[in-house]
């Protein structure tokens, strides 16, 4: 078998979208605007589908701080923080991190991918157990291969399938690394978290809970769902990003237990990779400090994405879940998915297309995330573009789901 | 401990199910060439065939899983240590 011979399913599905016109994966945003507004094949476009959820990749002061790292200690690090030694920076912010959740000290990581990477891979190892939920996002699941820990799925949101196989594993259940997500990215749906604590505190074991889509965006802090479902105490590890919330790019665990530390030592995506730029860590810091400071940025996105819910809502779409930053329409198979995505860009939203087998159980999805920094208006349009489809010979007239 | 026949003759009852009867299932049919299933796919059938069991099969096992055959071999090994 030929080198390239495992590339020709994707080119034949690549030369397919060619045929349609539609080229999802390979949209070039020519301008940013705003945090929520690009101009993408020549027309403005309203961008509802970032991850910038509280807008703050344009806030004065992140872009101020950013301004005054790239000054005063250059453009890269030029090495890894174990061999080439780490800036003040990543320590303060690495401080900060554990200051806000209150736990005693985080790692910072070069991207949100590597965090999940490196303290699944710096954590477990053979001989291992990490329990992950069964839509847990490729890079837990790509930690854990890493670490060549031995991996075992329970069904999604399900803490009784979670338990019947801690059972299962007898003494070993005590040991074992059980991974939820706060949001999960595809549906928006939330993790049944005080019901796995319910587990975990009758079977033992770790908990690590992935907060890349809730960080900033619940919690009366803006800690998470941990926080927001007063179970912090009970996650032993929190990662996030800062990529979404923070408008940045990079991640991070955060843990009470002194063996975190340790963790950076057998990490090898955090050992073997250049650390963070200057002007990343201090636009991040920034950010942090502005999500720690107020509530305001997340009662705005709060009622950006109640209003959106609604909309779609009324207009008789099935959507994913319960309202959350993450709004996904649930659509009858993957041709409608793709013509309804190039529609409404072809009327000036931007939104992601979600398509098996990236998506739980098949379903093919247009998937909005809703920004603290949209406007009223901006949603409305938004609202109007689906409007417009759905009143466009039925357009995403199905009827199955979740529905919320 | 299960028998090795009795684990292929329930694992084809439960490959029927899932396929709805499209597919005449033997020790050596291929899950994701004959029966023309994706990974994810895979890995859902496992959670059924996981409760039929009562066991946990590892996802670290999967690339060594290409077969009904290799599939029952795996679930007579857990059932043994079970």
């Amino acid at each position: 078998m030929g080198l390239f011979d495992k590339f020709q399913k994707l080119a034949a599905a690549r030369r397919d979208l060619a045929a349609l016109g539609i080229d999802p994966f390979g949209v070039e945003i020519e301008r940013i605007i705003s945090p929520t507004e690009g101009v993408i094949h020549g027309r403005r476009t309203i961008l509802a589908g970032t991850n910038n959820y509280l807008g703050l990749t344009f806030h004065p002061e992140c872009i101020a701080a950013a301004h005054r790292a790239l000054d005063d200690q250059g453009t890269g690090t030029t090495g890894s923080r174990m061999a080439n030694g780490s800036y003040s920076g990543h320590r303060r912010l690495e401080e900060e991190l554990a200051a806000f959740y209150g736990m005693r000290d985080a790692i910072v990581f070069s991207t949100g991918y590597q965090a999940n990477l490196g303290t699944l891979a710096g954590l477990t190892g053979a001989g291992d157990v990490v329990l992950l939920d069964a839509d847990c996002h490729a890079s837990i699941y790509d930690g854990c291969r890493l670490a060549g820990a031995e991996v075992i799925r329970f069904r999604h949101n399900n803490p009784e399938d979670l338990a019947k196989r801690m059972r299962r594993l007898g003494a070993r259940a005590a040991e074992t690394l059980i991974v939820v997500e706060g949001i999960y990215s595809m549906l928006g749906d939330r993790a049944p978290l005080k019901e796995i604590v319910d587990v975990k505190r009758e079977l033992g074991g770790y908990l690590l809970v992935d907060e890349a889509h809730s960080l900033g965006v619940l919690g009366d802090r803006g800690c998470g769902l941990a926080e927001e479902l007063g179970v912090l105490a009970d996650a032993d590890f929190i990662v996030g990003t800062f990529s979404k919330s923070l408008g940045g790019a990079g991640g991070f665990c955060v843990s009470d237990l002194p063996e975190l530390d340790l963790v950076r030592y057998s990490s090898r995506p955090y050992i073997f990779t250049a650390s963070p730029s200057p002007a990343t860590i201090a636009s991040t810091r920034r950010a942090l400090s502005i999500l720690a400071a107020g509530r305001d940025l997340r009662a705005r996105l709060r009622e950006n994405y109640l209003r959106l819910h609604a909309g779609l809502t009324a207009l008789g779409y099935t959507l994913g879940a319960p309202p959350s930053p993450v709004i996904a329409v649930v659509l009858r198979d993957r041709v409608e998915a793709l013509q309804f995505w190039s529609q409404l860009l072809a009327r000036g939203v931007y939104v992601n297309l979600m398509l098996p087998p990236a998506t739980p159980d098949g379903v093919s999805l247009i998937r909005c995330s809703v920004s603290a920094a949209h406007t009223a208006e901006q949603i409305d349009a938004v609202c109007a573009a689906f409007a417009e489809l759905r009143a466009a010979a039925g357009i995403g007239a199905v009827e199955c789901g979740a529905g919320a | 401990m299960l028998e090795y026949p009795k684990i292929v003759a329930e694992l084809s009852a439960e490959l029927v199910t899932f396929t709805q009867g499209r597919v005449e299932i033997g020790e050596d049919t291929d899950l994701l060439g004959d029966l023309n299933l994706d990974s994810l796919q895979v890995m859902n059938l496992l959670l059924h065939v996981e409760d039929r069991f009562d066991v946990s099969i590892p996802v670290n096992i999967l690339p060594d899983v290409r077969t009904v055959k290799d599939l029952a071999l795996q679930i007579e090994l857990l059932t043994r240590e079970a």
